[in-house]
């Protein structure tokens, strides 16, 4: 029976029009289109969406958890990124 | 990376825990946390879709359209977190199927009190105010359980659920504020169903093999018993409000500790019912092994037309 299952999929909803699609978890369809009409009735029961992506999972790609320290590590060292690295004297305003 | 031994991955991991840091699904985790979080999350699963039975019962005879509607929508609901939870399981790697198999095949339990017929109206109600109540309190704080996606599931249907224990007590409310034989209804409802309510928890801390471990993971953050004498602490005030009696005559309020003595729960009943002999296992499990069955040709036939399509679009 193994062998009918439907493919994974991930499902990410817009909640309102200005907000970008955000992930909110996976299903099991048999496409494309079941998966978008399965989405609504799983995610969107109580108007949690405006617009629905759906991928299947296996076309994700991610980071290894393992490889994490070496992947960010770059951005650790680079305080000089944000604002509050600079000293503003007193009296300077509008910075 | 240098290669880590596993009791340097395993003090880590407990770190994490320990520091309130959430695991993922890629993250390293023992073994035994791996199955026991698919152990738990899948059974919470297959309650979540048994659940379903013992309310679509009524469905065809609830009272009016509004309750209908109500009723349609909570067990749409469940069927919904019983998804939630499936996918919780496979971000653990278990395959959703094989889990489902093992409902079917007796392997996996749901949670016993969905072996309990549902013979009256007043039933509906009883089960959205003590079984969805005992829910609710069970998995309030799964919402900070150490695993992400699990955590997530429960915070999504924590929100739901409010709503199915809200109709459950207006459907009590209004059978007892109704006539004598309404009343009486709903009285004999609370009798049956309070009892395997307090079950819900599972058994006493004593005699429970997963708490302390589940504990120190954080996976569970209070024990059976804390649980239990929440849920009685506060039900026992709402039902004086409607005018029904809880059905233990050792119910009394103790100053001292501030919540209620309560009489000694039938655990012989509780062990037996999980044990699959309650009035409804056969009949639970039946149903689900025959959605499934009576079901394959619909998903082979969803998955040919996907197939067809997909050559379709190539071409």
């Amino acid at each position: 029976m193994a062998n009918n299952e439907w493919p994974l999929w991930e499902v990410f909803i817009r909640s309102k029009q200005g907000l970008s699609h955000k992930h909110v978890g996976s299903l099991r369809a048999a496409d494309a289109e079941m998966a978008v009409e399965n989405a609504r009735d799983v995610y969107t029961r109580r108007s949690e969406g405006i617009s629905i992506w759906v991928v299947e999972s296996n076309n994700v790609h991610a980071s290894h958890p393992t490889e994490a320290d070496s992947l960010f590590e770059p951005a650790h060292s680079k305080v000089y990124r944000h604002p509050t690295f600079y000293d503003v004297p007193d009296g300077i305003e509008h910075m | 990376m240098a290669e880590l031994n596993i009791q340097e991955l395993e003090r880590r991991f407990q770190e994490k825990i320990d520091n309130d840091i959430r695991i993922e699904p890629n993250d390293w985790m023992p073994e035994r946390y791996r199955q026991t979080l698919i152990r738990q999350i899948s059974q919470h699963a297959h309650s979540e879709i048994v659940g379903m039975l013992p309310e679509g019962n009524w469905i065809t005879r609830a009272p009016n359209l509004r309750r209908k509607a109500v009723l349609l929508a909570k067990v749409q609901d469940e069927a919904g977190h019983g998804l939630y939870l499936y996918s919780a399981t496979e971000t653990l790697g278990a395959d959703r199927e094989e889990t489902i198999d093992d409902l079917h095949s007796g392997k996996a339990k749901y949670s016993s009190i969905f072996n309990y017929p549902t013979l009256s109206w007043a039933d509906m109600g009883a089960v959205g105010w003590l079984v969805d109540g005992a829910a609710i309190m069970n998995q309030v704080p799964l919402c900070r359980c150490s695993y992400g996606p699990y955590a997530r599931a429960m915070v999504r249907v924590c929100k739901e659920e409010s709503f199915h224990q809200r109709q459950g007590f207006e459907i009590m409310m209004k059978l007892a504020a109704g006539s004598e034989e309404q009343k009486a209804m709903a009285q004999d409802a609370l009798n049956r169903f309070w009892w395997p309510a307090l079950m819900m928890f599972g058994p006493p801390d004593a005699d429970s093999k997963h708490t302390a471990q589940s504990m120190a993971w954080k996976i569970k953050r209070n024990t059976n018993d804390e649980l239990r004498q929440q849920m009685v602490d506060i039900t026992v005030p709402q039902a004086e409000m409607i005018g029904l009696t809880i059905p233990d005559p050792d119910l009394k309020w103790n100053e001292e500790k501030g919540g209620y003595d309560f009489g000694e729960i039938d655990w012989d009943e509780f062990w037996n019912v999980v044990k699959g002999n309650g009035p409804c296992n056969k009949e639970r499990v039946e149903a689900r092994r025959k959605a499934k069955e009576n079901g394959e040709w619909v998903r082979e036939a969803a998955n040919a037309y996907a197939a067809k399509q997909k050559m379709k679009k190539a071409s």
